[in-house]
Protein backbone atom coordinates (compact mmCIF):
# COMPACT_ATOMS: atom_id res chain seq x y z
CA UNK A 1 0.00 0.00 0.00
CA UNK A 2 2.84 2.50 1.20
CA UNK A 3 4.68 1.39 -2.04
CA UNK A 4 1.77 2.21 -4.43
CA UNK A 5 1.01 5.83 -2.46
CA UNK A 6 4.83 6.88 -2.92
CA UNK A 7 4.29 5.77 -6.69
CA UNK A 8 1.20 7.76 -7.57
CA UNK A 9 3.20 11.16 -5.29
CA UNK A 10 5.65 10.86 -7.83
CA UNK A 11 3.70 10.82 -10.70
CA UNK A 12 1.84 14.09 -9.56
CA UNK A 13 5.24 15.92 -8.68
CA UNK A 14 6.55 14.58 -12.06
CA UNK A 15 3.67 15.63 -13.63
CA UNK A 16 3.96 19.39 -11.86
CA UNK A 17 7.72 19.35 -13.08
CA UNK A 18 6.71 18.43 -16.29
CA UNK A 19 3.97 21.47 -16.38
CA UNK A 20 6.49 24.42 -14.81
CA UNK A 21 9.43 23.34 -17.08
CA UNK A 22 6.54 23.11 -20.08
CA UNK A 23 7.92 19.95 -20.88
CA UNK A 24 4.13 19.28 -21.76
CA UNK A 25 4.21 22.07 -24.34
CA UNK A 26 5.36 20.24 -27.29
CA UNK A 27 5.83 23.84 -29.01
CA UNK A 28 8.35 24.55 -26.42
CA UNK A 29 10.06 21.17 -26.67
CA UNK A 30 10.12 21.90 -30.74
CA UNK A 31 11.78 25.30 -29.97
CA UNK A 32 14.06 23.27 -28.05
CA UNK A 33 14.95 20.99 -31.13
CA UNK A 34 15.12 24.12 -33.86
CA UNK A 35 18.43 24.55 -34.04
CA UNK A 36 18.09 26.58 -37.31
CA UNK A 37 14.72 28.84 -35.89
CA UNK A 38 14.45 30.57 -33.23
CA UNK A 39 16.42 28.56 -31.11
CA UNK A 40 14.72 27.77 -27.18
CA UNK A 41 17.76 26.28 -24.72
CA UNK A 42 14.86 26.23 -21.98
CA UNK A 43 14.69 22.54 -22.10
CA UNK A 44 18.34 21.81 -21.57
CA UNK A 45 17.90 24.06 -18.54
CA UNK A 46 15.54 20.84 -17.10
CA UNK A 47 17.86 18.66 -17.51
CA UNK A 48 20.32 20.51 -15.87
CA UNK A 49 18.08 21.06 -12.82
CA UNK A 50 17.20 17.89 -12.71
CA UNK A 51 20.36 16.05 -12.97
CA UNK A 52 21.79 19.10 -10.48
CA UNK A 53 19.34 16.75 -8.00
CA UNK A 54 19.21 13.16 -8.96
CA UNK A 55 23.06 12.88 -9.47
CA UNK A 56 24.68 13.25 -5.93
CA UNK A 57 21.58 11.74 -4.46
CA UNK A 58 21.34 8.84 -6.60
CA UNK A 59 24.67 7.82 -5.97
CA UNK A 60 23.68 8.37 -1.64
CA UNK A 61 20.69 5.89 -2.16
CA UNK A 62 22.23 3.28 -4.22
CA UNK A 63 24.72 3.05 -1.71
CA UNK A 64 22.55 1.61 0.61
CA UNK A 65 21.58 -1.87 1.21
CA UNK A 66 18.12 -1.73 -0.50
CA UNK A 67 15.37 0.83 -1.01
CA UNK A 68 12.85 2.13 2.43
CA UNK A 69 10.12 -0.13 1.21
CA UNK A 70 11.50 -2.90 -1.01
CA UNK A 71 14.25 -5.70 -0.98
CA UNK A 72 16.18 -4.64 -3.68
CA UNK A 73 16.72 -1.88 -6.29
CA UNK A 74 15.21 -3.09 -9.55
CA UNK A 75 18.11 -0.62 -11.84
CA UNK A 76 19.47 -1.88 -15.00
CA UNK A 77 22.94 -3.05 -14.78
CA UNK A 78 23.22 -3.31 -18.83
CA UNK A 79 26.53 -2.18 -19.87
CA UNK A 80 26.62 -3.18 -23.77
CA UNK A 81 26.57 -0.48 -26.32
CA UNK A 82 25.07 -2.30 -28.72
CA UNK A 83 22.44 -1.69 -32.03
CA UNK A 84 19.21 -2.24 -30.47
CA UNK A 85 20.28 0.94 -28.34
CA UNK A 86 21.51 3.46 -31.01
CA UNK A 87 19.01 2.59 -33.32
CA UNK A 88 15.91 2.40 -30.43
CA UNK A 89 17.43 6.28 -29.60
CA UNK A 90 17.75 7.11 -33.00
CA UNK A 91 14.13 6.43 -33.64
CA UNK A 92 13.27 7.87 -30.34
CA UNK A 93 14.40 11.04 -31.64
CA UNK A 94 12.84 10.89 -34.97
CA UNK A 95 9.68 10.39 -33.45
CA UNK A 96 10.38 13.34 -30.51
CA UNK A 97 11.17 15.75 -33.23
CA UNK A 98 8.18 14.77 -35.32
CA UNK A 99 5.68 15.36 -32.33
CA UNK A 100 7.11 17.59 -29.69
CA UNK A 101 5.93 15.14 -27.45
CA UNK A 102 8.04 12.70 -25.51
CA UNK A 103 6.44 9.50 -22.91
CA UNK A 104 6.05 11.86 -20.23
CA UNK A 105 4.43 15.16 -21.52
CA UNK A 106 2.04 12.78 -23.80
CA UNK A 107 0.55 11.20 -20.83
CA UNK A 108 0.43 13.97 -18.48
CA UNK A 109 -1.43 15.98 -21.47
CA UNK A 110 -4.26 13.96 -21.30
CA UNK A 111 -5.56 15.31 -18.25
CA UNK A 112 -5.82 18.70 -20.62
CA UNK A 113 -8.13 17.05 -22.84
CA UNK A 114 -5.87 17.16 -26.19
CA UNK A 115 -6.61 15.10 -28.79
CA UNK A 116 -3.28 15.37 -29.96
CA UNK A 117 -1.78 13.82 -26.91
CA UNK A 118 -4.29 10.40 -26.95
CA UNK A 119 -3.39 10.27 -30.82
CA UNK A 120 0.00 10.43 -28.94
CA UNK A 121 -0.04 7.73 -26.06
CA UNK A 122 -2.52 5.42 -28.32
CA UNK A 123 0.44 5.96 -30.73
CA UNK A 124 3.11 5.12 -28.66
CA UNK A 125 1.32 1.87 -27.87
CA UNK A 126 1.22 0.47 -30.86
CA UNK A 127 4.78 1.14 -31.32
CA UNK A 128 5.03 -1.05 -28.16
CA UNK A 129 3.20 -3.97 -29.03
CA UNK A 130 4.48 -4.21 -32.56
CA UNK A 131 8.28 -3.90 -31.27
CA UNK A 132 6.86 -6.93 -28.28
CA UNK A 133 5.27 -8.80 -31.66
CA UNK A 134 9.00 -8.98 -33.89
CA UNK A 135 10.96 -9.40 -30.59
CA UNK A 136 9.02 -12.41 -30.11
CA UNK A 137 9.59 -13.77 -33.56
CA UNK B 1 15.59 33.73 -27.72
CA UNK B 2 12.91 35.70 -26.33
CA UNK B 3 10.86 32.56 -25.20
CA UNK B 4 13.80 31.29 -23.04
CA UNK B 5 12.82 30.88 -19.02
CA UNK B 6 15.73 29.56 -17.83
CA UNK B 7 14.17 29.47 -13.99
CA UNK B 8 10.85 27.71 -14.40
CA UNK B 9 12.98 24.86 -16.70
CA UNK B 10 15.56 24.37 -13.91
CA UNK B 11 12.76 24.38 -11.00
CA UNK B 12 10.58 21.88 -13.13
CA UNK B 13 13.64 19.77 -13.82
CA UNK B 14 14.55 19.95 -10.49
CA UNK B 15 11.06 18.36 -9.17
CA UNK B 16 11.51 16.02 -11.99
CA UNK B 17 14.55 15.07 -10.46
CA UNK B 18 13.16 14.95 -6.91
CA UNK B 19 10.39 12.78 -8.21
CA UNK B 20 13.00 10.05 -9.31
CA UNK B 21 14.58 10.67 -5.93
CA UNK B 22 11.56 9.75 -4.46
CA UNK B 23 10.84 6.82 -6.30
CA UNK B 24 14.30 5.09 -5.80
CA UNK B 25 14.76 5.19 -2.80
CA UNK B 26 11.22 4.10 -1.25
CA UNK B 27 10.37 1.57 -3.79
CA UNK B 28 13.77 0.94 -5.94
CA UNK B 29 12.46 1.70 -8.90
CA UNK B 30 13.74 3.59 -11.90
CA UNK B 31 11.36 6.74 -13.22
CA UNK B 32 11.77 6.12 -17.05
CA UNK B 33 8.34 6.91 -18.46
CA UNK B 34 8.70 4.59 -21.64
CA UNK B 35 8.81 1.77 -19.03
CA UNK B 36 6.71 2.19 -16.67
CA UNK B 37 3.77 3.13 -19.94
CA UNK B 38 4.89 -0.53 -21.37
CA UNK B 39 4.41 -2.20 -17.96
CA UNK B 40 0.95 -1.27 -17.61
CA UNK B 41 -0.09 -4.10 -20.06
CA UNK B 42 2.34 -6.86 -18.55
CA UNK B 43 2.09 -9.42 -15.64
CA UNK B 44 2.28 -9.49 -12.49
CA UNK B 45 -0.57 -7.33 -11.31
CA UNK B 46 1.16 -6.07 -8.85
CA UNK B 47 3.74 -4.26 -11.13
CA UNK B 48 0.97 -2.89 -13.09
CA UNK B 49 -0.94 -1.29 -9.69
CA UNK B 50 2.39 0.88 -8.90
CA UNK B 51 2.55 2.02 -12.67
CA UNK B 52 -1.05 2.72 -13.57
CA UNK B 53 -1.08 4.84 -10.37
CA UNK B 54 2.47 6.60 -11.49
CA UNK B 55 0.74 7.63 -14.71
CA UNK B 56 -2.58 8.71 -13.16
CA UNK B 57 -0.17 10.82 -11.34
CA UNK B 58 1.40 12.44 -13.98
CA UNK B 59 -2.09 13.51 -15.21
CA UNK B 60 -3.12 14.96 -11.89
CA UNK B 61 0.23 16.82 -11.62
CA UNK B 62 -0.48 18.35 -14.69
CA UNK B 63 -3.96 19.05 -14.27
CA UNK B 64 -3.18 20.51 -10.84
CA UNK B 65 -0.30 22.58 -11.87
CA UNK B 66 -3.35 24.43 -14.28
CA UNK B 67 -5.49 24.90 -11.43
CA UNK B 68 -2.45 26.68 -9.35
CA UNK B 69 -1.52 28.13 -12.83
CA UNK B 70 -4.15 28.97 -15.35
CA UNK B 71 -2.98 29.42 -18.41
CA UNK B 72 0.36 29.06 -18.02
CA UNK B 73 0.49 25.76 -20.87
CA UNK B 74 -1.96 26.20 -23.30
CA UNK B 75 -2.75 23.04 -25.57
CA UNK B 76 -1.28 23.05 -28.87
CA UNK B 77 -3.99 23.09 -31.80
CA UNK B 78 -3.69 22.78 -35.41
CA UNK B 79 -0.59 20.10 -35.95
CA UNK B 80 -1.22 17.49 -38.54
CA UNK B 81 -2.12 14.74 -36.51
CA UNK B 82 -0.52 12.00 -38.93
CA UNK B 83 2.62 13.62 -37.92
CA UNK B 84 2.05 13.08 -34.34
CA UNK B 85 0.51 9.15 -35.05
CA UNK B 86 3.76 8.20 -37.41
CA UNK B 87 6.52 10.10 -34.77
CA UNK B 88 4.00 8.24 -31.81
CA UNK B 89 4.58 4.96 -33.21
CA UNK B 90 8.27 5.59 -33.60
CA UNK B 91 8.86 6.68 -29.82
CA UNK B 92 7.39 3.82 -28.74
CA UNK B 93 9.75 1.11 -30.80
CA UNK B 94 12.19 3.32 -30.05
CA UNK B 95 12.01 3.45 -26.41
CA UNK B 96 11.30 -0.29 -26.06
CA UNK B 97 14.25 -1.24 -28.67
CA UNK B 98 16.76 1.32 -27.26
CA UNK B 99 15.88 1.07 -23.56
CA UNK B 100 14.29 4.24 -22.59
CA UNK B 101 13.55 7.94 -23.31
CA UNK B 102 14.01 11.01 -21.88
CA UNK B 103 12.91 10.25 -18.63
CA UNK B 104 14.82 6.75 -18.19
CA UNK B 105 18.10 7.47 -20.01
CA UNK B 106 18.36 11.01 -20.18
CA UNK B 107 17.36 11.72 -16.77
CA UNK B 108 17.88 8.66 -14.57
CA UNK B 109 20.51 6.64 -16.08
CA UNK B 110 22.88 9.67 -16.74
CA UNK B 111 22.42 10.51 -13.16
CA UNK B 112 23.71 6.93 -12.98
CA UNK B 113 26.49 7.69 -15.20
CA UNK B 114 25.48 5.22 -17.71
CA UNK B 115 27.39 4.88 -20.59
CA UNK B 116 25.12 3.21 -22.44
CA UNK B 117 22.31 6.22 -21.46
CA UNK B 118 24.82 9.16 -22.45
CA UNK B 119 25.39 7.18 -25.64
CA UNK B 120 21.46 7.08 -26.11
CA UNK B 121 20.45 10.97 -24.92
CA UNK B 122 23.43 11.55 -27.56
CA UNK B 123 21.53 10.03 -30.08
CA UNK B 124 17.79 11.22 -29.68
CA UNK B 125 18.87 14.48 -29.32
CA UNK B 126 20.68 14.95 -32.48
CA UNK B 127 18.49 12.74 -34.51
CA UNK B 128 15.41 15.18 -32.83
CA UNK B 129 17.66 18.19 -34.07
CA UNK B 130 18.17 16.62 -37.60
CA UNK B 131 14.13 15.53 -37.68
CA UNK B 132 13.01 19.14 -37.04
CA UNK B 133 15.25 20.92 -38.92
CA UNK B 134 14.19 18.80 -42.09
CA UNK B 135 10.73 19.31 -41.11
CA UNK B 136 10.60 22.74 -40.56
CA UNK B 137 13.06 24.05 -42.74
CA UNK B 138 13.62 21.80 -45.67
CA UNK B 139 10.31 20.09 -46.19
CA UNK B 140 7.98 22.68 -44.16
CA UNK B 141 5.66 21.02 -43.09
CA UNK B 142 5.01 22.73 -40.00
Amino acid sequence: MKKLIIALLCGIIFGLGLSLSQMVNPNKVLAFLDLAGNWDPSLAFVMIGALAVAMPAFRYIQNRRQPLLENAFHVSHKTAVDKSLLTGAALFGIGWGMTGYCPGPAVASLGFGSLEALVMVVAIYAGFFTERYFAKQ
Amino acid sequence: MENFTPYSALLGGALIGLSAIILLLFNGRIAGISGIMNGVFKSPRDEVSWRSLFLAGLIIGALLFQWIAPGFVSPRAGYPLWLVALGGFLVGIGTRLGGGCTSGHGICGIANLSLRSILATLTFMATGFVTVYLIRHVFTLT
